[in-house]
């Protein structure tokens, strides 16, 4: 029993065309996961200024509870629930790849400066044009991808490699905190507060209209992210095995990190910058698999269940004040990953 | 990269020259630019009036904690880098500047916090608690002190400690409106009696660095070593700990968190005069001091109504940041 865990499966079809090895513990470790942030999402469901049973979620989620019901399941709290979900995975698969490609805990969208730029484009959208929320989405996606290119642009010397990359995503982060911070010394205190609460990361008000677009983006990335897994464990063997293995490595690392950038585009997009899940969730999801390579499938069940646990807490914890869900995933995540530190690295 | 001795002297004869006359820029430029005999004489108290008045109220303070303050960041970084042997290590990084930052929200929204002193105690007591903090966090169930650990831990705690405060000071409007102010660094205090506390706690820094540096330089070499050389480890990691608690700690007390200037000046050190810390500190202090100074200079020439010198310095460190990833570093793997 106690080796059971270890055995490798080999998943194939008879001609050959198909075929995967898979680690027993991380197809059991997975599903674990992703049921427990199932339950966690019925019990999340349930929570709120008026607590439902069970048999209220079943009926509204089945058409056939009263209208008033249904639309508090389905409108309100369906909505926020899926988007946790999402971009928490979203979010967990993307760190993965950061991690893995960068071959470095420290690697994440966090930290080549996603987020920073993001806020960015918030800031300038909010306080010098005075945008709506469709201006603010575009001037997120436009900060960060503007940063993460040019921070991709600099690291780049005959190819990428994982130390400068991180060095210079600091750097440009570091210029970018510096303007963001004379953008809110210079504005006005209310326009200032609504884009740092932006900047905070907030599932409040989430709307079927804003979480469909996203949920799109988001899975539709993470299907890439899972058909290039492949390629991301065989560089993981360092860029000379896996050019001898016949792999083209600077282009399967560009279009690796391209897809995992628009994963963060994607979520952060949606909901703000929500940091920590992408750092956290593959750390958390390789000890709890004891390999020290990817664990795409792990990663992103983590990632989805630390930010449904951070919404639910952000939302009920200090009720009736809702508090941002990134402050939350800070606490959460941070506390996880020094018990972990304390515990063995 | 061992630098030879003539040209360890040289480097640090230049910055001396160098720090004198910013300094005196310092005191001279401004908004309302004065002469070198007005501020000379300003400085010995033969001339009185409205100048002297700015040289001595205004911008005395603030060229004064340019120096100190930029030579306490310097240093700081300069033993945490060689401490961590890990070129990314700063007071920003390990959380210190986050942990003064939440204290001093806690101040702000809480005790409601006025006065300057109460704000330097508030900032201390966040710094050194974080510090500590991140060296038990990360000696905890270790064999041996390990760096990326270290670092990691750092991060961590300063990503807690600035989502707390950002919680609370988003919940609190007045509390924003200060935070947002004190987060962006300056050295305009305009206080000399709080410049002038500060800087013993400096000094006593600086020396403490200076007493440490051989136990540093020796634990550069690798735990074992340092303890076959007759070293304690962890004694000199705590005791370089505090050391750089009580100097960024006390610094960012006065002005607000002030960024890379601690990254970046130890890189140009170990560049200048090699990688033994007791040629980089003192490298550290004279060029970090060099650097705060004239970033601040720059700061009031470029902008109407003056750009914070924490703004300067990160538009400033992280093209050269860029820069020596690009060139000098690209063939180290610093962090495993």
């Amino acid at each position: 029993m106690t080796l059971l865990h270890r055995r490798t499966l080999l998943l194939g079809s008879l001609d050959g065309r198909f075929n995967a090895r898979v680690q027993l513990r991380h197809v059991i470790v997975s599903s674990l996961l992703m049921v427990s942030a199932l339950f966690l999402a019925v019990f999340a469901l349930q929570l709120g200024t008026l607590p439902l049973t069970l048999d209220d979620i079943v009926s509204a989620l089945t058409g056939r509870a009263a209208p008033r019901i249904t639309m508090i399941v389905v409108d309100w709290r369906l909505p926020r629930i899926t988007m946790a979900l999402v971009v928490g995975a979203a979010l967990g698969t993307s760190g993965a790849v950061f991690q893995s490609l960068i071959r470095n805990p420290l690697g994440s969208p966090d930290v080549i400066g996603f987020n920073t730029g993001a806020y960015t484009g918030v800031l300038v959208t909010i306080i010098v044009l005075r945008g709506d929320q469709i201006a603010i989405t575009l001037g997120a996606l436009g900060g960060g991808l503007a940063t993460a290119i040019v921070v991709y642009l600099l690291a780049w010397k005959e190819g990428i490699q994982g130390f400068r990359l991180i060095v210079i995503g600091i750097a440009v982060s570091a210029m970018l905190t510096a303007f963001n911070t004379w953008l809110v010394v210079t504005g006005g205190l209310e326009t200032v507060m609504s884009a740092a609460l932006w900047g905070a990361g907030s599932l409040n008000g989430m709307t079927w209209s804003r979480a469909v677009p996203s949920t799109v983006a988001c899975v539709a990335g993470m299907v890439l992210c899972f058909g290039l897994a492949r390629r991301a464990r065989i560089l993981e063997m360092g860029d000379d095995m896996a050019g001898a293995l016949g792999l083209a490595v600077t282009r399967a690392r560009l279009w690796l990190m391209v897809v995992a950038v628009m994963l963060v585009a994607a979520a952060t997009a949606s909901i703000g910058p929500v940091v920590f899940i992408a750092l956290a969730a593959p750390q958390i999801a390789q000890r709890l698999c004891r390999t020290r390579s990817m664990t795409l499938a792990a990663s992103s069940a983590t990632g989805a269940l630390l930010l449904l646990a951070a919404d639910a807490i952000a939302q009920h914890l200090f009720s009736p004040l809702s508090i941002p869900v990134g402050i939350v995933t800070v606490s959460v995540g941070g506390l996880y990953m020094l018990w972990l530190l304390m515990r063995d690295l | 990269m061992n630098a030879s001795r003539g040209s360890r002297l040289l480097w640090l004869g230049l910055g001396l020259v160098v720090l004198l006359v910013a300094f005196m820029a310092s005191l001279g430029i401004g908004a309302k630019p004065l002469p070198m005999d007005v501020v000379i004489e300003s400085l010995f108290g033969t001339l009185r009036g409205p100048e002297a008045t700015i040289v001595l109220q205004s911008r005395l303070p603030r060229a004064l904690i340019g120096i100190f303050g930029g030579a306490a960041l310097g240093l700081s970084g300069a033993l945490m880098q060689t401490l961590t042997r890990n070129p990314l290590a700063d007071p920003g990084i390990i959380g210190v500047n986050a942990g003064a930052g939440l204290a001093v929200t806690l101040g702000f929204a809480f005790a409601g916090i006025t006065q300057p002193y109460s704000l330097f105690a508030y900032s201390f007591a966040g710094a050194l608690l974080t510090a500590l903090l991140v060296h038990l966090i990360s000696v905890k169930g270790a064999a041996r002190p390990d760096p990326l650990r270290f670092v990691l831990a750092g991060l961590t705690v300063g990503a807690m400690m600035s989502g707390i405060s950002s919680a609370i000071a988003l919940l609190q409007p007045h509390v924003f409106d200060r935070m947002r102010f004190w987060m962006a660094g300056s050295l305009d205090v305009g206080d000399l009696t709080l410049v002038l506390a500060a800087i013993p706690l400096i000094c006593v820094g600086c020396i403490l660095a200076l007493a440490l540096a051989r136990s540093v330089n020796a634990l550069e070499m690798g735990v074992d070593t340092a303890a076959l050389l007759g070293t304690t480890p962890v004694k000199t990691q705590a005791a370089t700990l505090l050391t750089v608690a009580l100097l960024s700690g006390t610094v960012t007390a006065v002005t607000g968190p002030i960024g890379f200037v601690g990254l970046m000046i130890p890189y140009i050190a170990r560049w200048a005069v090699g990688p033994d810390l007791r040629w980089m500190l003192p490298f550290s202090f004279l060029y970090a001091a060099i650097l705060l100074l004239c970033s601040d200079i720059a700061g009031r020439l470029i902008a109407v109504g003056e750009l914070r010198v924490s703004i300067v310095t990160a538009f400033l460190g992280a093209p050269v940041l860029i820069l020596l990833a690009r060139g000098r570093m690209a063939g180290r793997a610093a962090l495993r």
